[in-house]
């Protein structure tokens, strides 16, 4: 299997915190590859430093083989690198197919055109379409986005992330907020899309983690202590005593 | 079949055979005042359209747009002053300068959001009032009196006040169709969703600002148009065509008839300008009658006449 991400010496600091230091990892194609951590563990400042949001200090980032570090963000949507958000972004007041719909247009050149009527334009409503449904949001297409519940919200910037035919997926904390049978769901989706694309996962949910990753990394202080399947982490000692074993304690 | 019971597609239907069928009326009564009225509520309702696509479909929220109409009546004005009559050059001076207008204050009051965007428009708009009301050879404050309607080709003759009547419609419904095409456009979407959630439009992957200005000029052009039918109706250009209360009259037509619809600028500037006009009939003071009325639509009508109009169909439809 080929790279299809591969991050070199990546370090961000912010004053004297150190968000990211000096961290190596490698993403073939296909893989699901879980980043967890406690609190600020700088995992959201990674996923932003990949999807181009922030630029790191120093390192280097390629993404299939070529280097992106300086790419901005909309120019890496264009690669294929889709990201979803922590906290729900989404176009409320519009229906729930044209939210989908407009990730479409956005990988379908400019928007320069002012007389076709968009939303009977099989070439972005179809796509659309096949997104919702495979996040299982078609019977809720038509509705205003503003309609849908906490969980649905999560699926529809999934969706959203699969319109504009993503070659990986950057997914910070896609259960956060759902109950137990919204998260099922959401973890039944994810084994759907994994089969066809590579994903990268920040989550809280350690359930869903270990249920879905390949590999995982887990990250302290922006520092990596451990890499690997997933058997490997549950059983490593240091993770253990940095963050399972904390889990544990305070769930118990 | 539930578009039987649609009101609001009854009372389009019957707001436009009424306008279509006002100078019949007119012609069986010789009430000319009714149509001097009309035209006017048609012409303003074609300034408030312009205004409802970057208000209510593009969430921009320009306090300055009444600048348009002073632009393109002055456009008229000052040409026919110096001589040039033709409508061949008025118009497309007025539309261009509009243009020009609308995209430098564009430009430069997109860069900002929410009140400050308010401002910088309201200042812009101030400043071409006060230009324009120091203008000495066009009259300054006192404004200008134009002498000869724009002249077209011989069968139209905007001096008829009937065909002026006519032409004046047949603009209002092509306005109302381009902007019900632009909005529905790829171009449409990409405002309203910047409308809605601008940084995560950019996330993926629009350049919204570019689509914001443009949709700022089509709006101002199409409001320079109504400038041009505005100083030919009135025959008559004044700075006071421009003052910021203008632009806040234009305001009250969209939020009255409802931002972001078809037909809501129409229903707002009809509503608007006949209770001015009953209103002013019965007391001098009707504006203290206007205001609390505004203020109920506000308040308990968000979505404006048009969005009462869908209510009612809501409820019939549920029964």
């Amino acid at each position: 299997m080929t790279d299809l991400l591969r991050v070199e010496s990546l370090a961000k600091r912010f004053g004297g915190i150190v968000a990211t230091d000096d961290l190596n990892f490698r993403i073939p194609e296909g893989e699901l590859h879980a980043v967890i951590g406690p609190n600020g563990a700088g995992k959201t400042t990674l996923i932003a430093q990949l999807s181009g949001q922030l630029r790191p200090d120093s390192g280097r980032i390629y993404f299939a083989g070529d280097d992106i570090t300086a790419i901005p963000m909309h120019a890496r949507s264009t690669l294929g690198l889709a990201r979803s958000f922590q906290i729900t972004s989404l176009f409320l007041d519009l229906s729930v197919l044209d939210n989908v719909a407009l990730a479409v247009q956005a990988r379908a050149g400019h928007s320069f055109h002012f007389w076709r009527n968009a939303r009977r334009e099989p070439e972005l409503r179809d796509p659309a379409r096949a997104a919702l449904a495979r996040v299982g949001l078609k019977e809720r297409a038509d509705l205003p986005a503003s309609a849908l519940s906490h969980g649905e919200h999560r699926q529809l910037e999934l969706a959203m992330a699969l319109a504009s035919k993503p070659r990986m997926l950057l997914l910070d904390e896609p259960m956060a907020g759902l109950g137990p049978e919204e998260s099922a769901r959401m973890v039944a989706t994810l084994r759907e899309l994994k089969k066809e694309l590579t994903i990268l996962l920040v989550e809280h949910d350690m359930e869903a983690v270990f249920a879905l990753a390949d590999r995982i990394t887990v990250l302290v202080y922006g520092r990596m202590i451990a890499s690997g399947r997933p058997e490997d982490i549950r059983s490593n000692a240091q993770v253990r005593d940095a963050y399972l074993g904390e889990q544990e304690a305070v769930h118990g | 079949m539930t578009w039987t019971l649609n009101l609001r597609a009854v009372v389009v239907i019957l707001l436009l055979l009424a306008l279509v069928l006002l100078p019949v009326y007119v012609e069986l009564t010789g009430s000319r005042f009714l149509l001097t009225l009309f035209t006017r509520i048609v012409i303003l309702a074609l300034a408030a359209v312009s205004l409802n696509l970057i208000l209510g479909y593009g969430g921009m929220m320009s306090f300055g747009h009444a600048a348009y109409l002073g632009i393109g009546g002055y456009s008229v004005g000052i040409l026919a002053f110096e001589g040039v009559t033709s409508g061949f050059v008025q118009w497309p001076v007025a539309l261009l300068v509009s243009a020009l207008f609308a995209l430098v204050i564009g430009a430069l009051s997109l860069r900002t959001r929410g009140v400050y965007f308010i401002m910088i428009t309201l200042a812009f708009a101030q400043m071409a009032y006060y230009i324009v009301a120091g203008l000495a050879r066009y009259g300054g404050d006192d404004g200008l009196t134009i002498e000869k309607r724009s002249q077209f080709f011989p069968p139209l003759n905007l001096s008829n006040k009937m065909q002026f009547y006519y032409l004046c419609l047949a603009l209002l419904f092509a306005s109302i169709y381009l902007v019900w095409r632009i909005v529905n456009s790829r171009f449409g979407l990409a405002v309203q969703g910047a409308r809605s959630n601008d940084t995560r439009m950019r996330a993926i992957g629009f350049p919204t600002y570019r689509y914001k200005l443009t949709c700022f000029v089509i709006a101002g052009t199409l409001c320079g148009l109504s400038g041009t039918l505005l100083a030919n109706h009135t025959d008559f250009v004044s700075p006071a065509m421009m003052y910021w209360t203008r632009s806040g009259d234009l305001i009250i037509m969209v939020v009255l008839g409802g931002m972001g619809s078809t037909f809501g600028p129409l229903f707002g500037a009809v509503a608007l300008l006949v209770l001015e006009e009953v209103l002013s009939g019965i007391t001098e003071y009707w504006q203290i009658i206007l205001g609390p009325l505004l203020l109920l639509v506000v308040l308990f009508a968000r979505g404006g006449i048009d969005g009462l109009l869908g209510k009612v169909r809501q409820k019939v439809h549920h029964d």
